[in-house]
């Protein structure tokens, strides 16, 4: 075993060859697999020039599907942030029976293909589902119409708050709301003056993370919209039909706004991962939080 | 405030944590839950702060029956055992938080006011500004103190106040405590696993275990009364001797010692270290020095009987012996008990 | 009713029982039910009819390799990213995450594009005789690069948290740096690779819009089983739809289930007291 440079004893794969090896390994494929489709869309999106970039997304129909996926988003994000909330302050804060079911049931949506989540949403508001001939009845669109895709948003994102703030206000415990609760604070104050600072930064980590996935989600939404162009259609939407149209480099241009956003987003990751969010739950999906149960005498 | 335990029981899921408790506590009295971890004193004062409910039995307040009101009502001062401070607000928000969020309004000057007061009355004048991250345990501990006190609590109730200190800034804190808490006359519970922390400090102990009390009194009575084999191993270092009862004398090696109300038939003889005495000859327990360890003020003598049976007893600086020594242990203080079958 | 010291908890458990029973188990229970009328001959019949056979295997077989090859190339970027300093280091652990955060759609067209026969990537490979975009190949090149973070993320705090005492240990005793890292570190990361593994595994079953641009998507060849089921909806056959996608949700329970139970074998080694 050789010396390192610094003159301390070498750690396990410290040698010259092993390291130089690994690092060039890992860059060469990280370049290829991850380096290489972000330089292809910019790419393509600018490859018939910046006239032609602007002229597509100017377009009604690609504004438009800017403008929907806007909406759902500000409709499903804080929808879910207050369930995240709600459901992190419940699991939390109490201890009551069917706990550990519940956690695992709001981490359903993880793990299942997001085209299995929109199918189950046909069934419930589809023509043939469990609703739809008594919605049809009262003329109430849920498919095929914002309520459908937003529906089928936060069906996706349920966990992506919540999953934030359980580890964390696992781990900070009870005593500060207790502490506030004894000095006469009430429920409300405790949560807004106590319980909310403290929790700031994994919240926006979360609201961010979901926000993204919203604003890119195809698999779900594919099925419950419709692919109305003009219509309900959203960006990622768009993009699949503007790349069927042969319109490729409009489909990039399209592509390359949720692509800023994306960058956008990994950028607020970083950066609220420095203010100490996010760690915890980066090994975690549900089992920190059955596990990390029962501190209580 | 008087308070008052009246048979209070409270079950974890279908751990029994508290088993019947009743007790006392005079207005302006300070008083030691005293106890191994697991036996139900933190409980205990949290239900009388409210922050768990009794399944069984009443908690009062003077007259007034306090078992249902919620701790946002009791007007109770609470010490976290870890101080539970606000981590984003700093030493002075902390302090003022209590009196914010009150229903009885205060000005902002009569709030700043009552905070530098405090702020004067733990000794931490200048640290107003600091965050909790930004000092020490020891001014954690107290800014929790008077983030207690900022609310005017008709019972003061402390968490193992002085578990997470060092043992130099715990003996500091303690007698400060003692004088504040003189100083304020107010009704005061704290709760504490260390013997010499609950002796120190309180008026009277009530040792707990396994959820009931099992002794209570002035720390003279506990410690030269114990009433069981658990408390006087619970209060320190004691030796456990084997020996009989008969009519009402315990006999050990020729030695006998008052047992008062003991049936007869085997009992168990503890005795201090500092309650046995060493002598080259005479009369006692022939025993062979097998380790002197030395003390600041005393020199612990480990030494083994005839029976095989290990002793320890306490000899003051001077007295010269060394291992293998020879020579004759006699008890001058001892509880007995009968023998558990 | 049992007292609580905290209040709350009647309107935050009544928001997320509202909420997880109208957005999650409603739908699923829907799915299930719809695919329970069925009757367990049709069901069976539509479940194993050959083209949906021919779609599990052509799914688990994809996501079977490009987990495999994110064992070892998730393993060898968290090793890189926690043991060694090098420049751009943290711009390298940021963009990890690219596929985590670049929609699904985004990433299939850009992979499509780059692997094309007529692409970056693809032009040269497909010279050599290796042609990946529309191929089972260009499958299993979208499943690895969806689930490309979950190795690393999972590994990643476990190796950053091992204990340097141990290698240290396996030196004093004589043992090469192969030996140490085969005998005394990958055994204490094997539990965070599984669980990553399971978590790749089930994301790469799942995945769907990265997929279906680079597929080509030929029954029998090409067709993933979440393009199936979207196909029978296309083609208004709801109950098969509903029999196929309630086998992708009978694996994600399986998997979910998996996946617990990995995690919490792996924080045995993480979890320090």
């Amino acid at each position: 075993m050789s010396a390192s440079p610094s003159g301390k004893p070498s750690r396990v794969g410290d040698t010259p060859l092993v390291r130089r090896t690994l690092i060039t390994l890992v860059l060469l494929v990280g370049a290829v697999l991850v380096l290489a489709p972000l330089i292809v869309i910019f790419a393509q999106a600018f490859s018939l020039g910046v006239g032609a970039f602007a002229a597509t997304i100017a377009e009604p129909d690609t504004r438009h599907a800017i403008m929907l996926t806007v909406i759902v988003a500000l409709i499903a994000v804080p929808v879910n942030t207050a369930f995240g909330l709600a459901a992190a302050w419940a699991v939390t804060k109490f201890d009551f029976p069917g706990k550990r079911l519940l956690i695992v049931i709001i981490e359903i949506p993880f793990s299942i293909s997001p085209v299995v989540a929109g199918v189950a949403y046909l069934f419930v508001y589809g023509l043939q589902g469990v609703f739809g001939p008594a919605l049809a009845d009262a003329n109430i669109q849920i498919l095929f119409a914002l309520p459908g895709i937003v529906l089928a948003s936060m069906f996706v994102t349920a966990p992506f708050v919540a999953r934030e703030l359980i580890p964390l206000m696992q781990a900070q415990g009870r005593d500060l709301e207790e502490a506030a609760t004894s000095l006469g604070a009430s429920g409300w104050r405790t949560f807004w003056s106590v319980t909310l600072p403290n929790i700031r930064w994994a919240l926006l980590y979360g609201v961010v993370l979901c926000n993204a996935r919203v604003m890119g989600e195809f698999g779900a939404v594919s099925v419950v919209s419709g692919n109305i162009r003009g219509q309900t259609n959203t960006l990622p939407l768009h993009i699949e039909l503007l790349y069927h149209d042969y319109q490729t480099a409009g489909a990039f241009a399209a592509a390359s706004i949720l692509t800023v956003l994306a960058l956008v987003t990994i950028v607020a990751k970083v950066l609220l991962e420095r203010q100490g969010a996010g760690r915890r739950s980066r090994v975690s999906v549900a089992a920190p939080v059955l596990l990390a149960e029962g501190q209580r005498p | 405030m008087k308070i008052r335990l009246d048979n209070v029981v409270k079950t974890f899921d279908t751990f029994r944590a508290v088993r019947g408790v009743s007790l006392e506590v005079a207005s302006g009295e300070l008083v030691a839950l005293l106890g191994p971890s697991g036996s139900g004193k933190t409980t205990i004062l949290r239900m009388i702060a409210g922050l768990e409910y009794a399944d069984g039995g009443a908690i009062y307040f003077d007259a007034e029956d306090a078992t249902a009101i919620s701790v946002r009502d009791r007007g109770v001062g609470f010490v976290f055992q870890h101080y539970a401070l606000f981590p984003h607000m700093t030493v002075a928000e902390n302090i003022a938080f209590g009196m914010k969020v009150s229903k009885v309004k205060r000005s902002k000057t009569a709030i700043a006011t009552r905070v530098s007061e405090l702020l004067q009355l733990v000794q931490l004048e200048g640290l107003a500004d600091r965050f909790p991250t930004q000092i020490s345990g020891g001014q954690r501990q107290r800014v929790a103190l008077a983030r207690a006190l900022a609310v005017d609590p008709k019972v003061l109730l402390l968490d193992e106040p002085f578990g997470a200190l060092d043992a130099a800034v715990r003996r500091d804190l303690r007698l400060w405590l003692r004088e504040i808490q003189e100083q304020l006359g107010i009704t005061t519970l704290f709760v504490t696993h260390d013997q010499e922390e609950a002796l120190d400090l309180a008026d009277r102990v009530v040792i707990l275990n396994d959820g009931v009390i099992v002794q209570e009194g002035s720390p003279q009575d506990v410690t030269r009364r114990p009433n069981s084999a658990f408390v006087t191993r619970f209060l320190g270092d004691t030796n456990r001797l084997f020996g009989r009862v008969a009519g009402g004398r315990a006999e050990i090696d020729g030695q006998a010692i008052a047992a008062p109300g003991l049936a007869d038939g085997a009992a168990e003889i503890y005795v201090r270290p500092g309650d046995l005495d060493w002598s080259r000859s005479g009369e006692g327990m022939a025993a062979t020095v097998t380790r002197v360890i030395d003390r600041p003020d005393s020199r612990r003598v480990l030494a083994r009987l005839a029976n095989g049976d290990a002793v320890e007893l306490d000899v003051s600086p001077e007295t010269d012996v060394a291992r293998g020594d020879a020579g004759f242990l006699h008890i001058r203080r001892a509880s007995v008990f009968a023998a558990p079958r | 009713m049992k007292r609580r010291v905290l209040p709350g908890l009647p309107l935050a458990l009544g928001i997320t029982l509202l909420y997880v029973g109208f957005i999650v188990a409603l739908p699923l229970g829907a799915l299930i039910y719809k695919a329970g009328t069925l009757g367990l001959e049709d069901y069976w019949r539509i479940v194993s009819s050959e083209r949906a056979v021919a779609s599990y295997r052509v799914t688990a077989g994809s996501a079977a390799i490009a987990t495999a090859f994110n064992l070892v190339f998730g393993m060898a970027l968290a090793w890189v990213l926690v043991r060694y300093q090098f420049p751009g280091k943290r711009l390298v652990d940021a963009i990890v995450d690219l596929p985590f955060a670049l929609p699904t759609a985004v990433a299939g067209i850009a992979l499509t594009t780059l692997f094309a026969a007529n692409g970056w990537l693809g032009s040269p490979l497909a010279s050599i005789g290796i042609p990946v975009a529309y191929t089972p190949l260009g499958i299993v090149v979208a499943m690895a690069f969806t689930s490309l973070p979950f190795i690393v993320r999972t590994v990643q705090p476990v190796l950053e948290d091992l204990d340097p005492a141990l290698e240290e240990a396996g030196q004093s005793l004589g043992g090469s740096d192969w030996t140490i890292f085969r005998q005394v570190m990958l055994p204490l990361l094997a539990p965070a690779l599984m669980a990553g593994v399971s978590l790749s595994f089930a994301r790469s079953l799942g995945e769907f819009g990265a997929i279906i641009f680079i597929a080509g998507n030929q029954p029998m060849s090409t067709e993933i089983t979440a393009l199936l089921a979207f196909i029978r909806l296309e083609e208004y056959d709801y109950q098969a739809a509903a029999a196929i996608a309630s086998v992708l949700l009978i694996t994600a329970f399986v998997m979910l289930a998996v996946t617990n139970f990995l995690q919490a074998r792996a924080l045995r080694y993480t979890q320090r007291s």
